[in-house]
């Protein structure tokens, strides 16, 4: 079966004052349908490039040097921005931010906002006019129903400073779904929230997942977030992917000697830098090959030689001369 | 030189115009040197009256057959000493008034700032022209209404930046070892002060000017025969619209004396709180 | 929403009451007598003497701060002292003339102005976000008076296209005085011709006020788009695909505009004081020029009477401009 989402050798590089940097250099992974996978990595290893190359809204300075994005058998990057926004972005492809806060426009009503979405990304159903508004915001109501956000007709009519954190971040999953999408781009949808708020956000996605039946790609640097809810894991260091496979077998063994000492040293599955000697390296001057050989405990010198090519091993792919 | 004269001179049109301002100070000092008719401030030919721009005069001549040219390199001196003063004597009023207000919270500050925010309610061009007019029209009275009118921005901003340090640590850090109320204010306030009283000081140099011009205009500061560039727009009405460039020349010093200060001060004020950047 | 509002005009009140003791103060504390200022060069000591009691300038100085309490709040602002007329009455008359040129010089500049700042912060640091920045620039540092007298230059006497001064033509019929504002005047007494002649005489007066404003909001546009650009809630709503036209003009230009808002305020206070000059250029019979007559002749009572009035105007101005404020961004409204 054709996944979903594959992405293959993507990189996106930024000029900067300083130099270029090279954010993304080799993405692999692939999303089947109906599944979530988790974009596991710490911060500045590339997560939010590589969602904003997902949805084509790179800066003015970034540019995608190569690799594909293949989105329903089409690659997303050869789109133009017109057919990004007119059939992918808010249709085809539903997102969560991070912070649901930030993310809403404080000076307009939660209903407006919504609404705008709908207006031009809901599937066609044969009706014009006010009578498709009106539908929307029948769907629309429904959908917050369904997302347990308390009193959905009046909440329309609210302003987002007038919400608690995890209710808006039921809004704005309502306003992912709104569309019908096939796929649904979540950036750390739970890292703004408290602890009980995340337990109950992490159960809502699991239950749309197979309701709506779209796929998730969920992206984070939480560990064990990912074991939580994720079926499958792509684990990203400095802008390359470093094992990719089924969570559950990652997650118990990890082959990655990156992977490895990530969850070795945090018994609480967080990830941190403390039990890695050395530090990540900046994107202006990369470490030739595998990123992570300067600070790996297994490195030979053939890892600065070139990037290793992605190895099989039981149920995940990795890269690893290790495994060659 | 330090960063950040050199992050300064990296701003184009900052550097454009620090050179203006550099220009006019070197005119408005050298003046009577450059001059072709340096006479001229005062003298008039009464048989070269109203020509137009020619090799020999430029500018063209003004009603009294004066160079128009040389009264707009006199006129420079004036049209900078004006705004130099007053921006002096308001910084001299406002600067000390928004330190008291800063560091004290009692009914000192209370009315201090509540009389500045009375003289602010009201624009400054209304105010300085009700008082010069009170007091006897003069370019002096002029000067003191535009100070009077003005301190109140320095005595705002010194205020906001008092209170800003003494909430900070450091001067709760100065208080525990026992330094006194006046020598925390003047030893390690006032240097904190300098930067934005600096950069609203090169603004209110350019506006100065501006509202100095108006009030000479209006016949409320310089007096005839004095080559002042607001009266010669004043004194070329009667003549247009043959004469052009009677007015012309007047007013496009203007324009570009503020226009270097209003650059200068922007850029200046860019360094001091990048947030403000007008470049972001 | 009403208690906002009334929170505002409460917030008002001690600078309204510091202009009060301002222009009173300005009176007591001129140095020269001004008893004898307003008797004139040459009156006798007992001419003066009569017009300090007539005054009250011999009482207390707190009873007559009450006394100018009391003739304020009943809008007695005195007499003129060369035309004898009620100050008050001739305000009424010539208020309307001044908020007429400045509502549309505040329009030309917002409708032209706005847009044009968008335009430059989406072109951030291209050509044309250049160009607009130096036009701004000297936007802030042109005398109004020299550009009225260059456009006049220009635009009557050279091409004839547009009157020189006035607000009517001497051939055109007056319309029935209603609001005061001939523009509205005109509409209402169904005088089409005289909309169109009072139209052509406001262009010059209006396109030399506007100028100033227009730059200060073109920068104060620029410089919140840019702003607002930078938010998360821009990123999501073009990853949920926004139409673009409205995601600019709509979404990010009302976060925009509050700065532009509290602005508008304040360019309100330099219009009126622009007005001064650029109502007595153009002969507009508005307070600007009745303000100009004042200083030519000399009217002291007359001047503080305009300060005042001008102080009242921009505080108003300000509640209002606090309240859209408030409007636009509802987050205000639910502060404490």
């Amino acid at each position: 079966m054709i996944p979903l989402l594959r992405i293959r050798d993507l990189r996106v590089s930024i000029r900067t004052d300083a130099g270029v940097a090279s954010i993304l250099d080799g993405v692999d992974l692939s999303l089947e349908r109906g599944r979530i996978l988790g974009v596991a990595g710490e911060s500045g290893c590339g997560k939010s490039t590589l969602i904003r190359t997902i949805m084509g809204i790179l800066p003015n300075n970034a540019r995608v040097e190569s690799g594909e994005v293949m989105f329903e058998g089409e690659d997303l990057l050869v789109f133009s921005e017109a057919e990004l926004n007119g059939q992918v972005r808010g249709s085809r492809i539903g997102f969560i931010p991070q912070d649901p806060l930030l993310a809403l426009n404080p000076v307009f009503k939660v209903g407006t906002q919504l609404l705008e979405i709908m207006r031009d990304h809901a599937p066609e159903d044969g009706l014009r006019g006010r009578a498709r508004g009106r539908a929307h915001v029948r769907r629309l109501i429904h959908l917050l129903q369904r997302m347990q956000v308390p009193d959905p007709e009046t909440a329309l009519e609210r302003y987002p400073h007038q919400f608690s954190g995890g209710q808006r971040q039921r809004l704005l999953i309502a306003a992912a779904l709104a569309c019908a999408p096939g796929l649904v781009v979540a950036d750390e949808p739970t890292t703004a929230l408290d602890v009980t708020t995340q337990r109950e956000i992490l159960n809502l996605l699991r239950e749309v997942v197979e309701e709506f039946g779209i796929s998730l790609l969920f992206v984070t640097h939480d560990f064990g977030v990912v074991a939580e809810l994720c079926d499958d894991l792509c684990v990203i260091y400095a802008g390359q992917t470093v094992e990719a496979g089924l969570a559950g077998a990652i997650l118990s063994a990890p082959a990655h000697p990156y992977t490895e000492a990530l969850l070795a040293c945090h018994p609480d599955r967080t990830i941190g830098f403390q039990g890695i000697p050395g530090s990540v390296p900046s994107p202006l001057a990369p470490p030739p090959g595998c990123r992570f050989a300067p600070r790996c405990a297994f490195a030979v010198p053939v890892c600065s030689a070139a990037p290793p090519p992605a190895m099989s091993r039981s149920g995940a792919s990795v890269k690893c001369v290790r495994y060659a | 030189m330090t960063p950040i004269l050199r992050k300064l001179s990296r701003d184009l049109p900052a550097m454009f115009g620090l050179a203006i301002v550099l220009i006019v100070l070197l005119v408005a000092i050298l003046g009577p040197l450059l001059a072709p008719y340096p006479g001229d401030a005062a003298a008039s030919h009464l048989l070269r009256r109203l020509k137009p721009p020619s090799e020999g005069f430029p500018f063209g001549t003004d009603n009294l057959g004066r160079d128009i040219l040389s009264r707009v390199i006199l006129g420079a001196r004036g049209a900078l000493e004006v705004p130099l003063v007053v921006v002096g004597i308001a910084m001299t009023i406002g600067v000390p008034l928004g330190l008291v207000a800063g560091y004290r919270r009692d009914w000192v500050s209370e009315s201090i700032m509540r009389f500045t925010d009375a003289v602010l309610a009201i624009p400054q061009l209304v105010l300085a022209l009700a008082l010069a007019q009170l007091l006897t029209p003069s370019l002096q009275s002029a000067m003191l209404a535009l100070s009077l009118t003005y301190w109140p921005f320095f005595t705002r901003i010194v205020y906001a930046e008092t209170r800003r340090l003494t909430g900070s640590v450091f001067v709760d850090a100065l208080r525990g070892i026992g330094a006194g109320g006046t020598r925390i204010v003047f030893l390690h306030i006032l240097p904190n002060t300098i930067s934005p009283v600096i950069v609203r000081a090169t603004i209110g140099l350019g506006f100065t000017i501006l509202v100095a011009a108006v009030l000479g205009f209006l016949g409320m500061g310089a007096t005839p025969p004095a080559p002042d560039w607001g009266l010669a727009i004043a004194e070329s009405r009667s003549y247009l619209p043959t004469c052009w460039w009677f007015a012309t020349f007047p007013g496009l010093a203007i324009l570009l004396t503020v226009m270097g200060f209003n650059l200068l001060g922007d850029g200046l004020r860019d360094l001091v709180d990048p947030r403000l950047r007008r470049s972001r | 929403m009403l208690r906002f509002v009334l929170r505002r005009c409460g917030l008002a009140l001690p600078s309204l009451f510091g202009l009060l003791v301002i222009t009173f103060l300005m009176i007591r504390l001129v140095p020269s007598d001004p008893a004898a200022a307003m008797a004139g060069d040459d009156a006798t000591p007992q001419q003066i003497a009569l017009l300090r009691h007539q005054y009250g300038f011999d009482r207390p100085i707190w009873e007559q701060f009450g006394v100018y309490l009391g003739k304020i709040a009943r809008f007695d602002l005195g007499e003129s002292a060369f035309s004898h007329r009620p100050i008050a009455l001739d305000i009424a008359q010539r208020l309307p003339a001044t908020l007429e040129l400045i509502v549309v010089s505040l329009l030309l500049s917002v409708g032209i102005g706005v847009p044009l700042g968008v335009f430059a912060a989406l072109r951030y640091n291209q050509g044309a976000d250049y160009l607009l920045r130096i036009v701004s620039v000297l936007g802030v540092a042109v005398a109004a008076f020299w550009l009225a007298i260059m456009l006049q230059l220009l635009f009557s006497m050279q091409l004839g296209w547009l009157p020189l001064r006035g607000e009517l033509a001497e051939a055109t019929a007056p319309p029935a005085r209603v609001t005061g504002s001939i523009l509205l005047d005109s509409v209402i007494d169904g005088r089409w011709d005289a909309l169109v002649d009072a139209l052509r005489h406001l262009v010059l007066p209006a396109v030399t006020l506007a100028f100033g404003s227009l730059a200060s909001i073109v920068r104060f546009t620029r410089a919140g788009v840019l702003e607002t650009l930078q938010n998360d809630f821009v990123f999501y709503e073009r990853a949920m695909g926004y139409r673009r036209s409205r995601l600019i003009w709509l979404y990010v230009l009302r976060n925009s505009v509050t700065a532009t808002v509290t602005q508008i305020g304040l360019l309100f206070g330099s219009l009126i004081a622009g007005g001064v000059v650029v109502e007595a250029i153009f002969d507009w019979p508005g307070i600007g020029s009745y303000t100009v007559q004042a200083i030519l002749t000399g009217d002291r009572q007359v001047m503080l009477a305009v300060t005042l009035l001008i102080g009242a105007i921009y505080a108003a101005v300000n509640i209002v401009t606090d309240v859209v404020h408030g409007l636009i961004d509802p987050r205000l409204l639910d502060r404490p």
